[in-house]
């Protein structure tokens, strides 16, 4: 019971229920999206955030909230303007492009979307004139999943070889420990490009998402791996470890007993800080060839728009990406102190 | 047919090409025992200096083997040629040479040379620099990028000094460019430079490391200082040949400044700042951006239209046989079907990409010479407006058809899919892929786009033919069509959609047959008609499918006087002995 008290405590509370809506929303990034994530809409590139109104430009109020359309700027051919006549109400449950649920079912209703010409970009549109709201949702599919799994996938490398490189000593430990060190000198860069030469041509998405999470996560185990040993060999160095050990306790019971919850708090740490550089690891490896291509959408490549000044000083709204990622990793960061706390408060 | 004959090779651009020096229009300067050139631009102010960001560190100030641009852009402040191209006029006129004159056969060429002309550390200009410097460019164990360009019929170009300001230079057979040869070529002071050559320590000789005392140009500059990492500071030449009409020896800066400004974005910002005083090789997206500004800041923009570059489409036509690739050769089918091709090239949003990809500031392209290029381009090539309709039909009368859910499949029923590689670090290619794998989605295919590292894409392309389709661009350093016989011509190392070396169609027969026909024929007129008709040939077959060509987009300080952008190399420094400070 007094765990579960533990567990309503607000921070934490808030924290799991912004990761449950985060995870939620891309999860069905289908239905909650207006827009399929690579249509294109020539004559509204960067286009800012559309406004939805309520009050119509005589002054009355709309319970149905409606946006206005875009029209050719007379002014400038290449251009447009937002037309203050047209009115589109915003429909919700509307049919629109079909999409896949969970990879099985296949849909075509959306939460909410309004009648042709009008158009509805929450978030604007990119360069090509691609909704980033939808874009945004579709793309945390891809880098929600593989960025958590490359980060379990070196977290775990790291407690099995730090652990065993901290708990054992002697050789082993020079031997794990300068093959790590081996492995951060690494060129990793001349790697990627021998194992993008490897590939075929064209790599479907399934092999995209696994090659990430496999190259991420193997490339980074050998941080998480130095800081785990330090910790498992502080550990063993205890009273009550040195104590049990004395006891006859086994190698294996010692390690999940005693020294392991104390290396909880690193692994949750580490876990928590992986977690946002991999999800940006994935721009560097698009880069190569490596990643999500066009026109696929990513977290990574939604942020690799803003290394160019133009678009940083031109077009706010392709910060709102960014934006919108910085609660969710600190609802990650929040989470992870929250669980370590806890984690503690019963260890002790 | 020698690959070495050709000139200046086109480079597959990665980011932006270069090529030559620096002058302007010239009548004949006075009888003086110096004869110096005169420009026609309004007289200018004395003094003062100019800063300018290069995009990397000179790897080099050896004019005989620097190939990286930014080398190139420093050097050809600090050197001259005989015969220089007018950037603005895009012709050929007197620089070091006053005068030239070709023997009937085209095979020989008398230069005559400039009097009273000194190198930067006062020592006399005469024809024994000239012999030797050409010595150097055509000597094998040098490297010499340039060498290629002297080598024209399979011989090197022979260099004989006739008296001390006469030079004839005589080639195997003729070569309807040879003048255009000239440009860039740097002109070297025998008395400094003998002396290692001869002891074999010339590719060491000019280094970025060398003393500013151990060099010295023709140009109207000379190196001042060279600070690892920063900059590279050039001061004004006392001893340049040219003059304004007011009678005031050129160059009117006092000073020049590189600024070692690693990419363009920072480039930007630092011209924006007032750092840097003249700026081209930006995107249409930063034009905008310092457009906005521009009234306030004190500087301009300036949209030159088309310049050189053009990018395209195309598909491996290459013979795969032996090469185990049966996915590819399976797909060659279709890619070998004109009617395909035609498919894809009317299907294709031209003027979307123009839009999109560039902002409005570039040209919709249907073949290789863009509007830029005033002397070429075929004004007869039609520009078939974006058809859905007409490309299926197209696709239909080819045997192809659809499935329920639209999607294409060919005569056997196999569903038309295909790769398009491009190069990740040009952001406007990869649009591009993205905006085509759209609009041939629409005809039912389905298309990947690959982006690939720059190397890595070449090596597929160039030897291991490990792809479907890619998306490349060109930009010549010069108008002349002989700069594209690498691509036109089937042997050439360019001729990137088949690399067989020998025509494998009868329009590629005919093209290699005009391509060696205007490289020897020398009157203009009838060189245009015959590449004229080449341009036709790839409108109407398709070997690359073009799409635009980028406007050349420039800036400079409201305060830089002289300032005559051109669609060349270098755009904006090409008359930097006439630019001054107001």
């Amino acid at each position: 019971m007094s765990r579960l008290l533990e567990f309503a405590k607000p921070k934490l509370a808030f924290a799991v229920s912004l990761l449950a809506v985060f995870h939620g929303a891309v999860l069905f990034a289908g239905f909650f999206a207006p827009y399929d994530f690579a249509a294109q809409d020539r004559d509204l590139p960067f286009a800012p955030p559309t406004a939805v109104h309520f009050e119509d430009a005589q002054g009355r109020w709309h319970a149905r909230p409606f946006v206005r359309a875009f029209a050719d700027d007379p002014a400038n051919p290449a251009g447009y303007i937002v037309d203050p006549g047209a009115e589109y109400p915003v429909h919700f449950f509307v049919k629109g492009t079909s999409y896949k649920v969970l990879g099985v079912f296949t849909l075509d209703t959306h939460l909410f979307g309004v009648d042709d010409p009008g158009r509805i970009f929450l978030m604007g549109t990119d360069s090509l004139g691609r909704d980033q709201f939808s874009r945004f949702l579709f793309g945390g599919q891809l880098s929600l999943l593989a960025g958590t799994l490359a980060a379990l996938l070196s977290v775990s490398l790291g407690i099995v070889i730090g652990g065993a490189a901290g708990y054992f000593g002697g050789w082993l430990d020079d031997l794990l420990m300068r093959g790590g060190e081996l492995f951060l000198a690494l060129p990793w860069l001349y790697l990627l490009f021998a194992v993008r030469a490897a590939l075929p041509l064209h790599v479907s998405q399934a092999q995209v998402f696994l090659l990430l999470v496999a190259v991420v996560g193997l490339v980074g185990w050998a941080r998480p791996a130095r800081l785990i040993r330090g910790v498992v060999l502080s550990a063993k160095e205890r009273d009550f470890v040195t104590a049990a050990r004395g006891f006859g306790a086994s190698h294996g019971y010692l390690f999940r007993r005693h020294i392991l919850p104390g290396a909880n708090g690193v692994i949750l740490t580490q876990l928590a800080l992986l977690i946002p550089q991999y999800i940006l690891a994935e721009v560097t490896l698009t880069f190569l060839g490596l990643g999500v291509g066009e026109p696929m959408a990513s977290w990574g490549t939604l942020l690799s728009s803003l290394q160019q000044y133009y678009v940083l000083s031109t077009y706010w709204w392709m910060f709102l990406p960014a934006v919108l990622l910085v609660p969710l990793f600190l609802a990650y960061y929040t989470a992870a102190d929250a669980v370590q706390e806890r984690v503690k408060s019963v260890a002790v | 047919m020698s690959k070495a004959r050709y000139r200046r090779r086109p480079a597959l651009v990665c980011c932006a090409v270069l090529l030559s020096v620096c002058a302007a229009a010239f009548a004949s300067g006075p009888p003086t025992s110096e004869d110096l050139a005169v420009t026609d631009a309004p007289p200018g102010r004395m003094g003062g200096g100019l800063s300018v960001a290069l995009r990397s560190e000179p790897k080099t100030l050896n004019p005989v083997l620097a190939e990286d641009d930014p080398s190139r852009d420093v050097i050809r402040c600090l050197n001259a040629d005989l015969i220089h191209i007018n950037r603005e006029t895009l012709k050929t006129e007197p620089a070091l040479a006053t005068s030239w004159a070709i023997s009937p056969d085209g095979k020989q060429y008398l230069v005559h040379l400039r009097h009273g002309v000194r190198f930067s550390d006062g020592q006399p200009f005469n024809a024994d620099d000239v012999v030797f410097s050409f010595e150097l460019y055509l000597d094998e164990k040098l490297h010499s990028p340039q060498r290629d360009l002297l080598v024209v019929g399979d011989k090197p170009m022979a260099v004989q000094k006739v008296d001390d300001y006469t030079v004839r230079f005589s080639l195997t057979e003729p070569y309807a460019a040879a003048e255009r040869l000239f440009d860039g070529l740097a002109i070297l002071p025998r008395h400094s430079l003998e002396g290692a050559y001869r002891e074999g320590k010339f590719p060491e000789a000019w280094s970025v490391s060398a003393s500013p005392d151990q060099f010295a140009g023709l140009g109207p500059f000379r190196l001042k200082q060279y600070v690892p990492g920063q900059r590279v500071v050039l001061e004004k030449n006392p001893f340049y040949w040219k003059q304004d009409k007011a009678g005031n020896r050129l160059p009117y800066l006092a000073q020049l400044q590189f600024l070692f400004v690693a990419n363009e974005d920072a480039q930007v910002i630092r011209f924006e700042d007032g750092d840097t005083d003249v700026l081209s090789r930006f995107s249409a997206e930063n034009f905008a951006v310092l457009e906005k500004q521009q009234a306030t800041k004190g500087y301009h923009v300036a949209d030159l239209g088309a310049g050189l570059e053009y990018n395209f489409l195309f598909f491996n036509l290459n013979n795969l046989s032996g090469k185990a690739k049966p996915e590819i050769s399976a797909k060659q089918a279709w890619f070998n079907d004109l009617r395909f091709r035609q498919a894809v090239s009317i299907a294709i949003d031209r003027a979307g990409i123009v839009r999109l990809v560039y902002s409005g500031r570039a040209t919709p392209l249907w073949d290789q010479v863009t509007p830029g290029n005033k002397l070429w381009v075929n004004q007869d090539i039609p520009h078939p407006a974006r058809s859905l309709d007409q490309a299926k039909g197209l696709l239909k009368s080819a045997g192809f058809g659809w499935k329920a859910d639209g999607s294409l499949v060919d005569p056997h029923g196999t569903p038309v899919e295909f790769t398009i590689v491009t190069n990740a670090s040009n952001v406007q290619r990869t649009k591009m892929a993205a905006i085509i794998e759209d609009d041939l989605g629409h005809l039912g295919m389905n298309v990947h786009v690959v982006p690939l590292e720059f190397r890595a894409m070449v090596d597929r392309l160039l030897n291991t033919y490990d792809y479907e389709a890619a998306i490349m661009g060109i930009a010549s350093g010069d108008v002349d069509p002989t700069n594209e016989m690498n691509v036109w011509v089937s042997d050439g190392e360019t001729h990137l959609w088949n690399l067989a070396g020998k025509p494998s169609t009868p329009w590629e027969a005919e093209m290699d047959k005009l391509m060696q026909q205007q490289e020897v024929t020398l009157d203009f007129a009838k060189r245009k008609k015959l590449y004229d008709r080449v341009q036709e040939i790839v409108s109407q077959n398709l070997p690359v499918i073009c799409l635009a060509s980028p406007n050349i987009l420039v800036a400079a300080r409201d305060r830089v006087g002289n300032f005559r952008p051109a669609i060349l190399d270098p755009y904006v420094l090409w008359n930097v002995e006439e630019l001054y400070l107001r």
